[in-house]
C-alpha cells in the first residue's frame, strides 16, 4: 500500500509515468525489497551480502530507467563493484562456515537499536513526505541540458556550484584512507616483514627449530603425494614430514621400524626385532 | 572555449548516431543482439584455436592440426565435448551460489558488447542504422560496470566451491580486479576529457583528426597493462595460477559450468580489446593510405575486427613470452606505479588543457613551459641527497660450521700475481 501511495504521489508530482517505467518499477521494486528483507533474515553472512548486492543492482537499474545513466552506472561500479566486493573479500577471509553469532556483546544493544531505528524512521518519513508534497520536480529540461546531456550537466555543477562540498568530501575520503593506512602500517617493528636474509641469519643463530627446511613428503618413498610421509634411508617414517593438517595415508612401507643407524652398513641392528613392534603404527607421529 | 565544454548538441539533445539508433525497429535490434552474441562466441572459438596455434609456433611445435581444416575446428570439438562431460557438484559446495556463479561471470561479458561501436553507418534491409546496439552518454562506464559485475562470478565461484585452492584464487581475483580497475578508470579520464563525451560513438568521432593513441600515449600504455590485469590473463593470471593453485577459482568446476567460465574469459578479452580500439585506435577508422575506405560502414567494421585481432595477438604474445608475476610484485605495479603515473598524467592534461583554453595556441610557449617544468623536476631530483644505504650488519655465525659472513678472501700473494697472464686482474676471481 505504501509503495502504491508513493507511486501515485510520484505520478502526480512528475506529471505522468510511462508504461515502461511502471513495468520496470513493479519488477525492480519487489526484487529490491526482497533483497533487503533477505539481507536481514539470511543466516549466512555471504548470502546476506549477495542479497544486498541484488538490492543495490535493482536500485541502479531503476536509476537507469529514470534517465539517470551516470548515477546508475556509478552505483554499479562503486557500490556493487568496489564496496560490496571488499565486503565479500572480508567475509570470505573469515571463512565459509562462520555464521552470525546470536550472543549479544554490547550491553543495551537492543534498546539503543530500537531508539535509533525509530528516530531514523521518523526522519525518513518526514523527509520523504516533505519531498513528495512540497517540492516540485524541476525535470531534466530545466537545466537546459536535456536528458542525453545530463552527464555533462552533472559535471559542470560539481565543478562550479558545488565545488566546495565536492572537495570537502574528497578530503574526507582521503583522510579516511590515510588514517586506515597509518593505523595498519604503524604497528611497529614487531609486525614488520622479515626478509630472506634475516630469516637465514635467524636460522643459523638457532632461533628456529632446525636449520634446514622440513623434509618434503615422499622422500625415498614410493609415492610423491603430499599425504604420503617421507621415509628415512632405513625405511622408517620421518615424523617431521607428516603434515598436521592433512590426513596421512598409510604408506606401503616395506619395513616400519625406528630409525636405524646401521641401515646403510648392511649389518642388522642388534635389538631391531624388539623395537619394530612399537613403531609400526604411523599414527602416533601425527 | 570553456574547460568543461559541452559538445554542441542538436535541438533535442541527441547526436546523429543516437537518432539513428533510436529509429531502429525492433527486428533490427533483435538482429543486432543475435549478431553480437554470435560475434562473441565465434571470436572465442577462433581465439582459443589461434592462441594454441601461435603459442605452439612460439614453442616450435605445430599446435592443434587434426580436427577440421588445418585444425581450426579443435575448439568447437572441445566445446562440444565439455557439454557432454559429467557435471560434478562438490560435496562442500554452496549449491545455489555454485550454480549461479558461472552465469554471473558470462552475462556481463556479453552485455559490455552492446556499447561497442563496431562500424559506421550501414543499411540493413533498407533500414539506415549504425553498427552498434546502444549509444548512451556514459558508454565507457558500461564496460567498467560490466567488468566489475563479471568478477563476482569468479569470486563467488571460488568461494562456493568449498576448496582452499578455489578460495585463494577468488581472493586473489577480488584484490586484483579492485586494484586494476582504479588504474583502468584513471586511464579513461584523459580520453573522456579530450573527447568531451563519455559516449563511445562520440569518442570515435572525436578521433577523426588524430587517434588518441598518439595524443595520450601514457593513458594508452596504462590502459593496455591494466586491461591484461583486469581479464586475468598471463602474465597477470594469478587467480588461476596453475602451478600454485591447481586451477584457481575454477578448480572444482566441470562440464558446461567450466565452459561458461572459459567463454567469459575470452569474451572479456574481446571486449577490452574492442574498448582499447574504441578509445585509442580510432574505432573503425582506417589509417591514412586507406582512409578512403572510411566512407563505407562495413569496411569500418572490417577495420575494427582487424584492430581487435591485433590486440588479441598481443594477449597471446604476452602469454607465450612472459612468466607469471609474483603476487606482491603485481600489486606493487598496480598501486605504486600505474596509479601514481596516471594521477600525474591527469594533472598534466589538466594543465595543458587549461593553458590551451586560456592562453591561446602558442605551442612554443607551451612546449618551453613543459621543458622548464621537466628541468625543474630533474634538478630537484639531482639535488636531493640519495638515501644512505646502511651496510648490512655482520652477524656472528652460529655453532654450525659455516664461514664467517664477513669473510674477506685475501688477494693472491705477489708471486702468483705475476704468474697471472696480462689483461686478467688478480682480484677478479676472488670476490
Amino acid at each position: 500500500m505504501t509503495v502504491s501511495l508513493v507511486q501515485t504521489a510520484l505520478a502526480q508530482a512528475a506529471g505522468e509515468v510511462s508504461t515502461g517505467e511502471a513495468i520496470a518499477f513493479w519488477i525492480l521494486g519487489p526484487v529490491a525489497l526482497a533483497g533487503a528483507l533477505g539481507l536481514v533474515f539470511a543466516r549466512h553472512a555471504v548470502h546476506a551480502a549477495l542479497l544486498l548486492v541484488l538490492t543495490m543492482f535493482s536500485i541502479a537499474v531503476l536509476y537507469l530507467v529514470q534517465t539517470a545513466p551516470f548515477l546508475g552506472f556509478v552505483q554499479i561500479i562503486v557500490y556493487t563493484g568496489a564496496v560490496m566486493m571488499l565486503f565479500l573479500f572480508v567475509l570470505m577471509l573469515v571463512g565459509r562456515d562462520a555464521k552470525d553469532s546470536v550472543i549479544e556483546v554490547l550491553r543495551g544493544q537492543r534498546a539503543a537499536a530500537l531508539v535509533f531505528g525509530v528516530a531514523l524512521a521518523v526522519m525518513l518519513v518526514g523527509g520523504i513526505s516533505r519531498g513528495l508534497t512540497e517540492v516540485t520536480p524541476a525535470g531534466l529540461e530545466a537545466g537546459g541540458q536535456g536528458s542525453y546531456a545530463n552527464v555533462s550537466g552533472i559535471g559542470r555543477l560539481i565543478f562550479t556550484d558545488y565545488l566546495l562540498p565536492f572537495e570537502l568530501t574528497a578530503a574526507l575520503l582521503m583522510v579516511a584512507a590515510l588514517g586506515a593506512m597509518v593505523l595498519t602500517g604503524s604497528q611497529g617493528a614487531q609486525h614488520s616483514k622479515i626478509g630472506q636474509r634475516e630469516t637465514v641469519l635467524r636460522r643459523l643463530r638457532g632461533e628456529h627449530a632446525r636449520v634446514s627446511p622440513l623434509p618434503g613428503p615422499g622422500v625415498y618413498a614410493t609415492a610423491n603425494s603430499v599425504a604420503v610421509p617421507a621415509l628415512l634411508p632405513d625405511g622408517s617414517i620421518a615424523p617431521e614430514s607428516l603434515s598436521e593438517i592433512i590426513e596421512s595415508v598409510a604408506v606401503d612401507v616395506p619395513d616400519t621400524t625406528t630409525p636405524d643407524a646401521h641401515a646403510l652398513t648392511g649389518r642388522p641392528a642388534p635389538d631391531r626385532d624388539i623395537e619394530a613392534g612399537e613403531a609400526s603404527d604411523t599414527g602416533e607421529h601425527r | 572555449m570553456n574547460l568543461l565544454q559541452v559538445p554542441p548538441a542538436p535541438a533535442d539533445g541527441l547526436t546523429h548516431t543516437q537518432q539513428l539508433l533510436a529509429d531502429d525497429p525492433i527486428w533490427l535490434i533483435l538482429i543486432k543482439v543475435v549478431g553480437l552474441f554470435a560475434l562473441g562466441v565465434v571470436l572465442t572459438l577462433f581465439m582459443i584455436n589461434w592462441e594454441r596455434k601461435v603459442v605452439g609456433r612460439m614453442q616450435h611445435r605445430p599446435g592443434p592440426n587434426r580436427t577440421g581444416p588445418g585444425g581450426w575446428l579443435q575448439s568447437l570439438a572441445d566445446g562440444l565435448k565439455l557439454a557432454f562431460k559429467e557435471d560434478i557438484m562438490p560435496a562442500l559446495a554452496d549449491k545455489k551460489v555454485y550454480f549461479v556463479a558461472p552465469i554471473i561471470s558470462t552475462v556481463p561479458a556479453f552485455v559490455a558488447f552492446s556499447v561497442i561501436p563496431f562500424g559506421g553507418e550501414v543499411t540493413i534491409f533498407g533500414e539506415q542504422t549504425v553498427l552498434q546496439l546502444v549509444d548512451i552518454p556514459v558508454g565507457v562506464f558500461v564496460v567498467l560496470a560490466c567488468s566489475s559485475i563479471g568478477v563476482y562470478g569468479i569470486v563467488l565461484g571460488g568461494w562456493a566451491s568449498g576448496s582452499p585452492y578455489s578460495l585463494m584464487g577468488a581472493l586473489r581475483s577480488a584484490a586484483q580486479v579492485i586494484s586494476y580497475e582504479i588504474a583502468l578508470g584513471l586511464s579513461l579520464v584523459g580520453v573522456v576529457l579530450y573527447a568531451a563525451s563519455g559516449s563511445t560513438a562520440d569518442i570515435v568521432a572525436a578521433q577523426a583528426t588524430g587517434w588518441y593513441f598518439w595524443l595520450l600515449i601514457p593513458s594508452f600504455v596504462v590502459f593496455v597493462i591494466s586491461m591484461v590485469g583486469e581479464t586475468n590473463r598471463a602474465p597477470f593470471d594469478l587467480p588461476e595460477a596453475e602451478s600454485e593453485l591447481v586451477g584457481g577459482f575454477h578448480t572444482e568446476y566441470s562440464s558446461l559450468k567450466f565452459a561458461l567460465f572459459f567463454l567469459a574469459e575470452y569474451v572479456n578479452m574481446v571486449t577490452v580489446s574492442a574498448m582499447a580500439v574504441t578509445l585509442f585506435l580510432g574505432g573503425g577508422m582506417w589509417p591514412w593510405p586507406l582512409s578512403f575506405l572510411n566512407a563505407y560502414g562495413w569496411m569500418q567494421f572490417v577495420a575494427f575486427i582487424i584492430k581487435i585481432l591485433l590486440f588479441l595477438f598481443v594477449f597471446i604474445w604476452l602469454r607465450g613470452t612472459l612468466p607469471r608475476f609474483r603476487y606482491d610484485q603485481f600489486m606493487k605495479l598496480g598501486w605504486k606505479v600505474l596509479v601514481p603515473v596516471m594521477l600525474v598524467w591527469i594533472v598534466a592534461i589538466f594543465g595543458i588543457r587549461a593553458f590551451q583554453t586560456s592562453g591561446g595556441d602558442n605551442l612554443v610557449l607551451l612546449l618551453s613551459l613543459i621543458v622548464f617544468a621537466l628541468a625543474v623536476v630533474l634538478a630537484v631530483a639531482f639535488l636531493l641527497p640519495d638515501r644512505e644505504v646502511e651496510p648490512p650488519p655482520v652477524e656472528p655465525a652460529s655453532d654450525y660450521p659455516v664461514p664467517p659472513l664477513d669473510l674477506q678472501v685475501p688477494t693472491a700473494p705477489p708471486k702468483r700475481r705475476k704468474a697471472v697472464p696480462a689483461g686478467k686482474s688478480a682480484g677478479e676471481g676472488n670476490d
